[in-house]
């Protein structure tokens, strides 16, 4: 009871960092550009979080459980071109998310596949299916680009449902209220939560391990197929170079939140609240024209930094510990 | 001699069939495209193949250190671009310093980069995947600033810089017999050292190497930094071959690495490797990249090709696996 109580105090303390840092991101954008703080801004920095953070909820429920997937940009590439080509070849909007839908839980599922049946180990197995589903994408489409997407179709990624709320930030919304509601108010959850902090005992304890870790590869392929529908409707366009490098944002989104690498940790609070301050913080970098890739540098630091802080202080407890003991 | 483990480990030249099966596949590709397209198999040509593989092996193995000892550095790629910009920038302000001078420049810069790895592996105990996903993005933002973006193209490296790695020697090129002269040290140092030996211990069971005295994380250092001092050399051989240097050189090539080591049979559970593996796996590899072309497939299918056969090994190397013992209560490796 004590130890539940210690997490549950330590989750409220790291989510709370998390808000607060959002609150000074938030006043330094104030701050230092007269533009950010009006509606409109606002509204629009949501899209810098909105399809990383769909693909994060998922990705947090599969971390959680002791896997990662670090193929989810390259399915998102592939689900893309599916869905250009359905524009070629004249579908309407509704077939096109089918087939971006499709095609993501077929790459997820093919993930499942490889880590369940085959026993790779997932860093490996996503590693080869991201350099194959990328590079499908870059072998159908070479260098060009696929741009003729039908009338309708730019709702997905640009409409607003209502007032400054976008589908998008909608779609975010109820994707996270549903995962929220599976993680912490459900069987399913805590058996997620049992896999990732030991396999083998949940295993013996009679849980289908393999079957949970399947379908979580298959959620996380079908909401990178959905993030693939809403960017390229946002883009308006496809290339193969679609999403390059998001798959460290999403996974620094996840450990952000306080997921465990190790698996067995993690909430779902702490996973939006860290796709909000990230993608509130490389908005607030864009409008002082910082390039990408000093971006992904401090994104980087971040990343290494949150994982560092608490192994480092409980290091420097363990030590004082131990030269007390001596003394 | 430390008294045998109860339990003989899982040595890394257990499955001895691998390397054999590795190398007839190699030789039947050599000779299937050899008969459709003789200018394929001639020694000029495998030679090229070896000069266009050199630094792959080079990475790859020391890759394969990192592997071995339970982690992986996906930072190679990104220490590539660093160390090489590093190196092509000093070659600039300096051109009157000679190239071993640069080349151990360039080592040494990389195993400065190879040691931040290890040491947040080693002693702050992040995750390498999560500790080098976050040092490949820092390395390459680290490359920009220090380049203002700018590359440094052909004409503003010496030309002495860009011939020397290409000087034949018995017939090979020098950055061919700079492989050969890596896969001979390496090779030594895993089979005949006790730091390389150390490696293995690390990797096929820590609990067990803690019992007899060997610091994982210190080894798992080692390796990070071997492996940091391997793409250090390779940041100049690579500006040096490809006679340019900007942030995103070598971009996405840690996948390529990861590949050969996988192809070769390194475990990604830790503690087996072997070098001969790992060399059979980046010249599969060269074969292949060099072999596209010829058969008529748009290089922008290699991509593709290289996750089909990282896919491919990997499901090989846990069907081997899985054919010996395992204890019940092992979980699964993530």
């Amino acid at each position: 009871m004590n130890r539940i109580h210690h997490i549950a105090m330590r989750a409220l303390r790291w989510e709370s960092i998390l808000g607060a840092a959002i609150l000074v991101v938030l006043i330094v954008n104030t701050l230092t550009s007269p533009y950010f703080l009006n509606a409109q801004t606002l509204a629009d920095a949501t899209f810098n979080f909105t399809e990383k953070g769909l693909v994060a909820l998922p990705m947090a429920l599969l971390m959680i459980a002791g896997d990662i997937d670090i193929s989810v940009a390259a399915i998102m590439a592939l689900c893309s071109i599916a869905m250009g080509y359905g524009a070629l070849a004249g579908w309407p909007p509704s077939a096109l998310v089918m087939a971006s839908l499709a095609v993501g839980i077929g790459c997820g599922a093919c993930n499942g596949w490889l880590v369940t049946v085959c026993r790779v180990p997932a860093l490996v197995a996503t590693i080869g299916t991201m350099s194959l589903f990328r590079g499908i994408a870059y072998g159908v489409l070479g260098d060009q680009a696929l741009k003729n997407y039908p009338r309708g179709f730019e709702f997905f990624g640009q409409g607003y449902v209502a007032g400054l709320f976008s589908l998008e930030l909608v779609l975010l919304i109820v994707a996270a209220l549903l995962s929220a509601t599976l993680l912490h108010q459900t069987v399913i959850g805590r058996r997620i939560y049992a896999i990732g902090a030991n396999n083998v005992a949940a295993r013996m304890s009679g849980i289908a391990v393999n079957g949970y870790r399947f379908w979580l590869f298959a959620a996380t392929g079908a909401a990178s197929g959905l993030a693939s529908v809403l960017l390229t409707s946002r883009l308006s366009s496809t290339r193969p170079t679609l999403a390059a490098g998001w798959e460290l944002e999403i996974i620094t989104i996840v450990i952000l939140g306080g997921v465990s690498v190790n698996g067995g940790r993690g909430t779902i609070p702490g996973v939006m609240l860290a796709a909000i301050l990230l993608g509130l913080l490389t908005f607030g970098l864009g409008m002082h024209n910082i390039p990408g890739i000093v971006m992904s540098m401090i994104i980087g630091i971040l990343l290494i930094t949150i994982v560092a802080i608490p192994n480092l202080t409980s290091r420097l407890a363990a030590f004082r510990d131990s030269t007390i003991d001596r003394s | 001699m430390p008294p045998q483990p109860p339990e003989p480990m899982r040595l890394p030249n257990r499955i001895p069939g691998r390397e054999s099966a590795l190398a007839a596949v190699i030789v039947v590709m050599v000779a299937a495209l050899g008969l459709r397209w003789p200018q394929f198999a001639t020694l000029s040509s495998l030679r090229d193949v070896l000069d266009d593989t050199a630094i792959l092996i080079l990475l790859a193995l020391g890759q394969m250190l990192v592997i071995v000892t339970r982690c992986i550095d996906l930072s190679v790629a990104a220490n590539v671009a660093l160390s090489g910009m590093i190196v092509a920038q000093l070659e600039q302000s300096h051109p009157s310093l000679p190239i071993l001078v640069l080349m151990i420049f360039g080592m040494l810069a990389g195993s400065v980069f190879g040691a931040v790895n290890g040491l947040l592996v080693w002693l702050v105990r992040v995750p390498s995947i999560v500790a080098t996903l976050g040092t490949m993005a820092m390395f390459r933002g680290i490359v920009y600033l220090i380049s203002a973006g700018r590359w440094i193209n052909s004409d503003q490296l010496s030309p002495q810089f860009q011939q020397e790695i290409r000087d034949t020697w018995l017939g090979l090129s020098m950055l061919s017999w700079l492989a050969i002269a890596g896969v001979a040290l390496i090779a030594l140092l895993l089979r005949y050292t006790n730091a390389g030996r150390r490696l293995y211990l690390a990797g096929g069971n820590p609990a067990a190497a803690a019992y007899v005295g060997v610091q994982v994380g210190r080894s798992q250092f080692n390796a990070f930094v071997l492996c940091g001092m391997l793409a250090g050399l390779c940041g100049y051989l690579w500006v040096a071959r490809f006679a340019v240097a900007y942030t995103d050189i070598a971009s996405g090539f840690e996948l390529q690495v990861i590949a050969a080591c996988v192809i070769g049979g390194v475990s990604i559970r830790g503690g087996s490797g072997t070098v001969a593996g790992v060399l059979l796996g980046c010249v599969f590899l060269g074969i292949v990249r060099n072999a596209l072309p010829l058969v008529g497939i748009s290089p922008f299918w290699q991509m593709a090709v290289n996750g089909l056969v990282i896919v491919g090994a990997a499901m090989l190397n846990e069907q081997a696996s899985a054919e010996q013992p395992r204890r019940i209560l092992e979980p699964d490796a993530k």
